[in-house]
This record gives structure tokens, C-alpha cells and sequence, in this order.
């Protein structure tokens, strides 16, 4: 199979409107969990939240977009990720290059604003269209005139590892010679409570992992990767990132938003993806891991990762207490964190644990630690009974 | 060498009668409203009582017509899902989102948010037939269908998998459909009667429904047809030219295509694109959307259309054909738009 590489990246979350941003917060061990400022809600002082704190008229004013057009902030958090991983490309590369976006809440920022103006307020009707996530998509894809196949994706908590996978079949069967993959979703009042409903949220900055975790802390982000065959990489000199090597999508079919206690789709998936990569769970360096530091994720995942890692569980972490769970960006914003690791050889810490999950016993690494890596391993996993694996692999010409 | 992708069975859920009896059998143009109803089955026959009452429509119609295309194609359990949907589940997610503004964000329950994800069909899909394999869920406007279509056969080309069960569904709710003839999405009741031909305004006349396949890289006698190619675009700088790659990169020209059915829907904004392809293509085109409305996956139900007329060989009058339909009917294209946008085409032939 030839091989698909890594060639370029872009993030935008709250530790950073870069790459390297993000880079250097998380070796400053600096997460940005704080009070909403730029979304008014009733649960302000009940929750703490990974907010970008650049406005929407900062993003589109910095964008050279009007700030009285109807985009989303998933559009405009999007584009934003977008433009740094695409800053390479010629005019024409942009021309024929896909597009697979995933986003869960789409326009749902301006649709709860205005939901119930749209009989009266005709200035307001421009978003009504715009709320689906398929026209978020198209608003980040005509902003660059992304002339390719252009397609998003919508799985819950791993609808980004799914975007990047879809992005692999389109490699695969020569459909296309490079795709940009990833996510996108902006915090709005509508997940935020809907997740507090489900009573999983923290009011505090979260514990992945950690015995005495409360709940996850949501954020918001984009991250995009733009994921090309090697052949095609090499012919055009690109510069290569990392080996998009390994993927599984499994479905739990358990039940529709909780994970099992066994880890059974946690366990298929991280198995297929070792699988397709070729290599033995012994080779893993590093997990990046899902841990949302609810209840039932870091257990179940937990389970999962003994299941699959026996005695010998690599170092692995997450990152979320850094940035909070970006939901269908979380998976692509992991992925440029687990290149990080490769390019950087770290392993980056997991924040504010303390104590094991008795029945697991499974510690995180909780300082930055610095050592070679080869293989990565992030997971994702979301509402549905959605499970999702990627492997990146240094690259070795 | 890819393998080939068969279409091995297929149920539409629409606003005709599609569900029960022969294809195209007791079908009624209905010309008079904006907003044509979806025409639901017994969902009973096919779901447990006490889970049918949780269900959204949506669920509900992509459970029933799963298991009736899964029937049909004699397989139980699929090794893959893929669901396109333009708007998810607009039921539950309409319903929480008024929990919230009208509460303030106090007092909310969870089990709308939980319903409301745009994976939910596809989720209750694979527990209900417990299937754990690969679980995709497409928001793509008009092409969500086309990309599960194209992602499920890509995985079967590559030997991933050796069969999926695919579908498009899109559900409504009054408020949604309120708001979306104040935007022009919907034409106005008072243009009354409709017909697809006539494109003078903004709008189409809308539906919703649930249209399901099974794909497998194995013919059996309940094979539709085979599924060639698909491909879609966000922006189509010239249709002729998006067409013509399509045809040649398939080894045709435009004279090997005998049927071409087309998504001409009557709105305005897509009239170019439509005239443009019709113009393009020198064989018999037929329609649908004049029986089905439109929605952002009625190109699925398009694809139940092409999939019967190629089994069964015989063209309906229903479908109104311009022009004469050849003998032998062994490749036929499906074009659809929306808004001027997400442009797709897809390639059927004969078995």
C-alpha cells in the first residue's frame, strides 16, 4: 500500500492560534481553561471552558472577512486552521485539492441566537441556510476556491479522526493526489448544555484519568492536516511530517452515548488501527489518549488500553486539560499534537492528575518527558457508539 | 484491480407510495402543495413498540428501510454503515434547542441533546442490527448522500470491506419548514400548481424521506445494477466540463450514456446547471423529483429510481422521458444540484 504522509498542519485553540503556538504551550505545560467571555451564558460561573478568546469580528477582521456576513465561528475558526495548513499550495494545487471537514454544531452559534427572530428579522434569514454543518464546509471551502471533492463528516466526539479517514480512502483509490482533513466547532450554548444536562461537565479545570475526576471541561478549536501519498509528496519536494500509518472505525453498538465497561469498541478500534499499521501494540510510543476525564470515558478507555497494552501500557496522556474536549476537532487537533510529539520526541504531560483509577491502575505521564518517538497512537471516541484510532509514524525516507 | 461494486437491495421511504407494492406502483403527482409528506410504513412491523416511541422519524424510517434493503438483499449483517443526511435530527435537536432558550438553560433533561447528534440514524442503526463495523455519518448539504455512497464504495474497491449498507435520510419539522420557505428554500404555497419545469422562481418544492442500499462486491439475483462511479463537487465552475472528466475517466463518451436521469427540481438558482447538463447529454432524460419533492438527500431517492429502471429495464411514463428510450439500457447517469451548488453525478450499469 503506498504509504499516505503527512505534509502540512494548521490549529487554531485556546492555547494557540498556530502550530507553533500550540507547541509551545504545551511544553510550558500552559493549558487556557477559563470562565466563557465571548459566549453569554447562564452556566458562566457553573463551568470552565477551553474559549478562544478571540471574538468573532477579531476572526474575521484578522480573515479579511466581513464581519457582517453570515459566517459561523465554526466557519471562521475553520478557515482560520485552514489557512496556515494550506499556506503552501499554489493557486492550482488549491484548484484540485478535497476538502473533508467534520463539525457537530455547524451554524448552531447564529441558529440560537436567532432562532426565534427569523418571522420578523429578515436581515436574520441569511443564516438560516448556513446553520447546516454541509454549508459551514462550503463557507471554509469558497473562501480558498477549494475547487476538489469537498465532503464533511458528522460522528459525534471523533468526527475528525473520521474526516482523516475518509481523506485516506480518497488517497487510496487515486480519487485524489492531496486532501486537507480535520474539523471544526465552536462552543455554543447548545452543546454546553446539553452536556450539562448529562451532569458530565466540571467545574473545575478537568482530571483526566485521575480517580477523583468530575467531568470534562468543553472547548473549542479547528485543526486541519493536509494529507497526501508519499509518491506525490516526494515528486513535489514536500517536506513530510509524519506517516499517517494506521486507522480504525468501529462501532460499539452498545448504546447510544455511553462507552462499555469492557472497552469493547475502544479495544476493536485501537486493534485495527495497530493492525493496519503493521506494527505490534509494543511499538506504540505514545497514546494520545481520548480521556475526556468523564466518568465513563477514562474508565472505559482505560479497560480498553489494558486490554490491548497488557502490563506493558506505553506513556500516554491527555492533552484535553490543556485545551478542553473541541468535540469534533478534538480528534484533529490531536493528531497535530501526536505529530508534535514525533517531530519534538516528547511525550506531552497530562495535566492535574493525581491518583490511578483503582481498577485500572493506569498512570498518565504527567511531566513532559523527552524521548524518541516513532509511533503514536490517539484515540477518539464519541456519542453513537463511535470509535476511533490513528497511528502516525515518523517518517523515514 | 478494484473490485466492483453491486447494488443487491433497496427501500425508499418517500412521499409516495414507494414502500409497499411494485416500483412506481399507485403513484400520485401531487402538484398542489409546497411540502409533500412522507408516507410512513407500520413502523411496528419492524421495531420493538417501546423503542419506537423514543425514535425520531428519522430513526425510525432509516431502521425500517434498512432492514427492508438488508431483506431484500439477503444479507443480515453488513460490514459497514454509511449515512448521508443534509439537516440530521432536526426533531430532537428543534426540541432541545427550545429547552434551552425557553428555560434560560435551566431544568433540561438530556435525552433530546443525546438524540439530537447528526450520527444518531447511523448509531441506532448499528445497535439495532448490532454492527460494529466502520460507522460514518455525512453532512454534506446535497451531496451528504453521494458521499456515503462514494465512501462505502471506496471501501469495497479497496477490499476493506466486501459489503455496506447505505442510505440518505432527511426529516422535517414545522417550525424548519416555516422558516424555510421565509428564506426561499421553499417555494410559496401561493405559486401553486408546481411542476419541475418550471423554474421562474426561487425554491423547490420540498419533501423528506429515507432511501436505502446495500452494496457488495458480489452479484446475486437481486442484483440492481452496478455502481460505476460517483463524484461531486462544492462548486462547479462549468458543468460541461465536470461531465465530460466524469464520462472519461469512466472510458465513455457522452453517446455510451442511455439514460440520464436528472434532479431538475424547478428552483431558479439550479436552472442553469440542469439546462446546461440536459443540453450536454444527447439521450433520454428522465425526472423524479416531480413524485419525491426535494430534500438534501432526494438524490437517494433519484438512485432507487435509476437502481429499479435498470433491473427491471422498463422506463415509467411517471418518470415523463424526453425523448425515446434505446433498446438496451446499460448505462445510466444520475446529475443533481442544489442552490447552485454541491453538484454530483453518478454512474449506473446494466448487469
Amino acid at each position: 500500500m503506498q504509504p499516505i504522509v503527512v505534509t502540512a498542519m494548521g490549529i487554531i485553540s485556546s492555547i494557540g492560534n498556530s502550530v507553533e503556538e500550540n507547541l509551545y504551550s504545551l511544553l510550558e505545560g500552559k493549558p487556557q481553561i477559563s470562565r466563557l467571555d465571548n459566549l453569554r451564558s447562564t452556566l458562566r460561573d457553573n463551568i470552565k471552558v477551553g474559549e478562544i478568546k478571540l471574538s468573532n469580528s477579531e476572526l474575521a477582521k484578522r480573515l479579511g472577512i466581513d464581519p457582517r456576513a453570515e459566517y459561523s465561528r465554526t466557519a471562521l475558526l475553520g478557515i482560520w486552521a485552514a489557512k496556515e495548513a494550506i499556506a503552501g499550495l499554489s493557486a492550482d494545487e488549491v484548484k484540485s485539492l478535497g476538502f473533508v471537514s467534520a463539525s457537530t454544531v455547524g451554524g448552531m452559534d447564529k441558529t440560537e441566537q436567532f432562532f426565534y427572530e427569523y418571522k420578523t428579522n429578515v436581515e436574520a434569514r441569511r443564516h438560516i441556510y448556513t446553520h447546516n454543518i454541509g454549508e459551514n464546509t462550503r463557507m471554509i471551502a469558497d473562501y480558498f476556491g477549494i475547487g476538489g471533492m469537498v465532503t464533511a463528516v458528522s460522528t459525534a466526539c471523533s468526527s475528525s479522526a473520521n474526516a482523516i479517514m475518509v481523506g485516506t480512502n480518497l488517497l487510496r483509490t487515486g480519487r485524489l493526489s492531496q486532501v486537507l482533513v480535520g474539523g471544526s466547532d465552536a462552543l455554543c450554548k447548545f452543546t454546553i448544555n446539553g452536556f450539562n444536562s448529562l451532569m458530565i461537565l466540571s467545574d473545575d479545570a478537568c482530571k483526566p484519568f485521575d480517580r477523583n475526576r468530575k467531568g470534562l471541561n468543553l472547548g473549542e478549536g479547528a485543526a486541519y492536516l493536509l494529507i497526501e501519498t508519499k509518491e506525490n509528496a516526494v515528486r513535489h519536494g514536500r517536506t513530510v511530517l509524519a506517516v499517517l500509518s494506521g486507522w480504525g472505525n468501529t462501532n460499539e453498538a452498545y448504546h447510544q452515548t455511553a462507552s462499555s465497561a469492557e472497552g469493547d469498541g475502544a479495544a476493536a478500534a485501537m486493534a485495527k488501527a495497530i493492525d493496519i499499521a503493521s506494527i505490534a501494540p509494543h511499538d506504540i510510543d505514545y497514546i494520545n489518549a481520548h480521556g475526556t476525564a468523564t466518568d465513563n470515558n477514562d474508565m472505559s478507555e482505560s479497560v480498553a488500553i489494558r486490554r490491548i497494552f497488557g502490563n506493558e501500557v506505553p506513556d500516554f496522556s491527555s492533552t484535553k486539560a490543556f485545551t478542553g474536549h473541541t468535540l469534533a476537532a478534538a480528534s484533529s487537533v490531536e493528531a497535530v499534537y501526536s505529530i508534535l510529539s514525533i517531530r519534538e520526541s516528547v511525550v506531552f504531560p497530562s495535566l492535574n492528575f493525581e491518583n490511578p483509577i483503582e481498577e485500572t491502575n493506569l498512570t498518565p505521564q504527567t511531566t513532559l518527558k523527552h524521548k524518541p518517538i516513532r509511533n503514536v497512537l490517539s484515540n477518539s471516541f464519541g456519542f453513537g457508539g463511535n470509535c476511533s484510532t490513528l497511528i502516525f509514524s515518523k517518517y523515514e525516507k | 484491480m478494484k473490485n466492483r461494486v453491486y447494488i443487491n437491495g433497496s427501500c425508499a421511504i418517500s412521499s409516495q407510495p414507494t414502500f409497499e407494492g411494485d416500483f412506481l406502483d399507485n403513484i400520485n403527482e401531487n402538484v398542489q402543495d409546497n411540502v409533500l409528506p412522507v408516507i410512513e410504513p407500520n413502523y411496528r412491523d419492524y421495531i420493538a413498540p417501546p423503542a419506537i416511541r423514543r425514535m425520531s422519524r428519522a430513526v425510525k424510517m432509516g431502521i425500517v428501510a434498512s432492514k427492508r434493503a438488508l431483506g431484500e438483499a439477503c444479507l443480515e449483517l453488513p460490514e459497514a454503515i454509511a449515512v448521508g443526511t443534509g439537516m440530521g435530527c432536526v426533531q430532537d435537536s428543534e426540541k432541545f434547542l427550545r429547552a434551552v432558550l425557553d428555560n434560560e438553560e435551566q431544568y433540561l433533561t438530556p435525552t433530546a441533546f443525546i438524540q439530537s447528534t447528526h450520527n444518531t440514524v447511523a448509531g441506532q442503526i448499528a445497535l439495532e442490527l448490532q454492527c460494529k463495523g466502520a460507522n460514518f455519518t455525512f453532512v454534506d448539504g446535497s451531496t451528504s448522500f453521494e458521499s456515503a455512497l462514494s465512501d462505502a464504495a471506496m471501501q469495497i474497491e479497496l477490499g476493506d470491506i466486501r459489503n455496506a449498507l447505505v442510505g440518505g435520510v432527511d426529516e422535517n419539522t414545522p417550525y424548519c419548514l416555516e422558516i424555510y420557505e421565509l428564506d426561499n428554500i421553499i417555494k410559496p404555497r401561493h405559486e401553486a400548481p408546481f411542476s419541475i419545469t418550471d423554474a421562474r422562481s426561487k425554491g423547490v418544492v420540498f419533501s423528506e424521506g429515507a432511501s436505502f442500499f446495500v452494496l457488495s462486491d458480489e452479484r446475486n439475483e437481486h442484483t440492481y445494477a452496478a455502481l460505476a462511479d460517483v463524484d461531486f463537487r462544492n462548486d462547479v465552475p462549468d458543468t460541461g466540463v465536470f461531465i465530460g472528466d466524469f464520462l472519461s475517466r469512466n472510458n465513455l463518451d457522452i453517446d455510451d450514456i442511455d439514460l440520464m436521469l436528472s434532479g431538475r427540481n424547478g428552483n431558479s438558482e439550479d436552472l442553469a446547471g440542469f439546462d446546461t447538463a440536459e443540453t450536454l447529454m444527447r439521450c433520454t432524460k428522465l425526472y423524479y423529483k416531480h413524485l419525491s419533492g426535494d430534500y438534501f438527500t432526494a438524490s437517494a431517492f433519484g438512485f432507487w429510481v435509476a437502481c429499479n429502471v435498470l433491473r427491471s429495464g422498463h422506463v415509467p411514463q411517471l418518470l415523463k422521458p424526453v425523448g425515446t428510450p434505446s433498446e438496451e439500457v446499460r448505462n445510466v447517469l444520475i446529475y443533481n444540484q442544489f442552490r447552485g451548488k454541491g453538484q454530483s453525478l453518478i454512474l449506473l450499469q446494466k448487469v
